[in-house]
């Protein structure tokens, strides 16, 4: 079983939407487009988008932290979405587990976005159908792309390499690493839908320093350092010279 | 959640037609079993023309619940094909059931058809035959209704066995209302049956749903921000939801009202539906007037669709912790 997801590293996410502009840009004009936008230039500019990014302020003034936090569907192995919706429109792939909805079935009753905790589905309010993302179904199995770029258009445009890709399922894949050995967890554990997108805590890189390490008892230079007394006598050194 | 008036209208009407035609098939199975005064064809007839009017109106206000109107002839037939896992979808199969059946039931009654079914050799087995087969449709739709918002666990005000209590409750004591109007206009000896069971329906819908009320104001949430994304400290606020302009995630989990509102929505509602139309009905049967009843039943109308805001307005949704400041 594959279950294809991303993993996204709060540690090193910096916040600037890139993932956001891109997978716009990728979808709207791909299979699940167009997304559209209603006042785009206007007062209050809004439209269909897969992927946000949102930031947290953690902590109490000084001591603050900022996270910056990309939120898409995260494509639950569990999904509470699908069984609900009247259609069918709504369904888990078994092939890669990848969410997806068919627009052509879909009655945009929005019984699935209310069955998603995440709030991870939006109407197109053009459309009127349910859109979310789709992990670039319609770019990760396209053989005319190189097939180092066969990845979502997110992970592909962040500049700071914050988003993973790949089969979480799969213990040896690079996502699976990096959950298991940066401490990967999912979002809302409580309601058992386990996503199967993950993300990784911010990590602080700390080095501790212990007091024998700064006045080091076995200095080697001060050993060396150790001088004889020399002696007042006359020595042969003298008679020589 | 952003109160549609789709969901509003459908639901409260076709809960009056169900309430409606189980008010009328109980009068016609308490007059089979002489306990009542039979009535005759044309009462049935015209009681089930009526609630046939009230589900038909539901219908009506589900098709602008779709995306498009458009989609209830392109689409919505699919809607039926879930029905394993989705309750929506048992709806939208119990729905067209109960308006046919209901039909049914008018024409059995208006052209007086009937046949010795089970050799009882009595009259009236046939449209008995159809109104069991109805009454069983009305409540299987009950049940659906309400469980198209328990089912949803996260939605933590709506996920309880109160939901399709009150959905049952809310909607027959609204239908035993109007049944007793009508039955004071057209039916013989049926006012106090009627009236009583819409006193006692509308008390146990006063008590369940003052239950669920309560419930719900002490709900222990589930999620918070902490869970919502994953870091675990007691101070975290949010900065940004990454848009300024909002979106379906601000539009349709929001109800975009003030606290003062809700609340009084709520005493609107609790005043509309249970204690107008409580006394209005006594006094209706007390006093023998029949136009007390007809104005009971329109202020509980009134008052459900009051009741029918709040239920949506009060569910807070989960995705509500992503969506808390815009930037
Ligand atoms: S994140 Fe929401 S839309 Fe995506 S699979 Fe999970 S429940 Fe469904
Ligand atoms: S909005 Fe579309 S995808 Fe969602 S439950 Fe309704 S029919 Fe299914």
């Amino acid at each position: 079983m594959t279950q294809l997801a991303l993993v996204i590293d709060l540690n090193v996410c910096v916040g600037c939407h890139a993932c956001v502009t891109s997978c716009k840009q990728w979808n709207t004009s791909g299979q699940a487009g167009p997304m559209f936008d209603d006042n785009p230039y206007g007062k209050d500019p809004t439209g269909t988008f897969f992927n946000r990014v949102q930031t947290f302020e953690v902590g109490e003034f000084p001591c603050t932290e900022t996270v910056h936090f990309p939120k898409s569907c995260l494509h639950c192995e569990d999904a509470p979405c699908v069984p609900v919706c009247p259609t069918g429109a709504s369904y888990k792939r078994k092939e890669d587990g990848i969410v997806l909805v068919d627009y052509d079935k879909c009655i945009g009753c929005k019984y699935c976005s209310w069955a998603c905790p995440y709030g991870a589905r939006e109407l197109d309010e053009n459309q009127k159908v349910m859109k979310k993302c789709t992990l670039c179904v319609d770019r990760i199995y396209d053989q005319s792309i190189p097939e180092d770029r066969r990845k979502p258009a997110c992970v592909i445009s962040c500049p700071t390499g914050a988003r993973l890709f790949g089969d979480v399922h799969d213990p040896d894949s690079e996502v699976s690493i990096a959950i298991r050995e940066n401490g990967g967890y999912q979002l809302m554990p409580e309601w058992g839908t386990k996503p199967a997108n993950h993300y990784l805590p911010r990590r602080k890189t700390k080095m501790h320093i212990h007091e024998d390490e700064l006045t080091r008892a076995d200095n080697p230079l001060r050993k060396e350092d150790i001088r004889h007394e020399t002696s007042k006598d006359t020595t042969l050194d003298d008679w020589l010279m | 959640m952003h109160p549609a008036f789709s969901v509003i209208f459908l639901t409260t009407l076709i809960g009056v037609g169900q309430g409606l035609f189980l008010a009328l098939f109980s009068a016609q199975a308490y007059g089979m079993a002489k306990l009542l005064p039979a009535q005759s064809n044309d009462f049935f007839a015209g009681g089930a023309l009526i609630a046939l009017l009230f589900l038909l109106g539901g219908l009506f206000a589900a098709i602008f619940h779709l995306g498009k109107p458009s989609y209830f002839i392109t689409r919505a037939w699919r809607g039926m094909s879930q029905w394993r896992t989705s309750w929506l979808s048992r709806e939208l199969i119990a729905m067209p059931i109960m308006i046919g059946l209901t039909f049914l039931y008018m024409v059995v009654y208006y052209f007086g058809l009937d046949a010795d079914l089970y050799g009882w050799g009595v009259e009236g087995q046939l449209p008995l035959t159809v109104g069991i087969a109805t009454a069983v449709a009305a409540i299987a739709l009950f049940v659906c209704t309400g469980m198209i918002y328990a089912a949803i666990k996260f939605i933590q005000e709506w996920a309880c066995a109160l939901t399709p209590v009150n959905y049952f409750l809310l909607g027959t004591a609204s239908g035993f209302t109007l049944a007793t109007a009508y039955a004071a206009a057209y039916g013989d000896g049926l006012v106090q049956f009627f009236g009583n069971w819409a006193i006692v329906l509308t008390l146990a819908g006063l008590i369940t749903r003052a239950a669920s009320l309560f419930r719900n104001s002490r709900i222990k949430r589930k999620s918070s921000i902490q869970t919502a994304i994953g870091v675990r400290h007691t101070k975290v606020q949010q900065k940004s939801m990454g848009m300024m302009g909002g979106s379906y995630n601000t539009r349709e989990y929001f109800h975009g009202k003030s606290e003062l509102f809700l609340k009084s929505v709520k005493w609107i509602f609790l005043v509309l539906t249970f204690a107008l139309p409580l006394i209005l009905l006594w006094a209706g049967l007390a006093g023998n007037d029949g136009g007390l009843f007809l104005l009971a039943f329109v202020f509980q109308y009134i008052g459900l669709l009051f009741e029918r805001w709040f239920f949506f307005a009060q569910a807070n949704h989960p995705q509500n912790l992503y969506y808390q400041v815009v930037g």
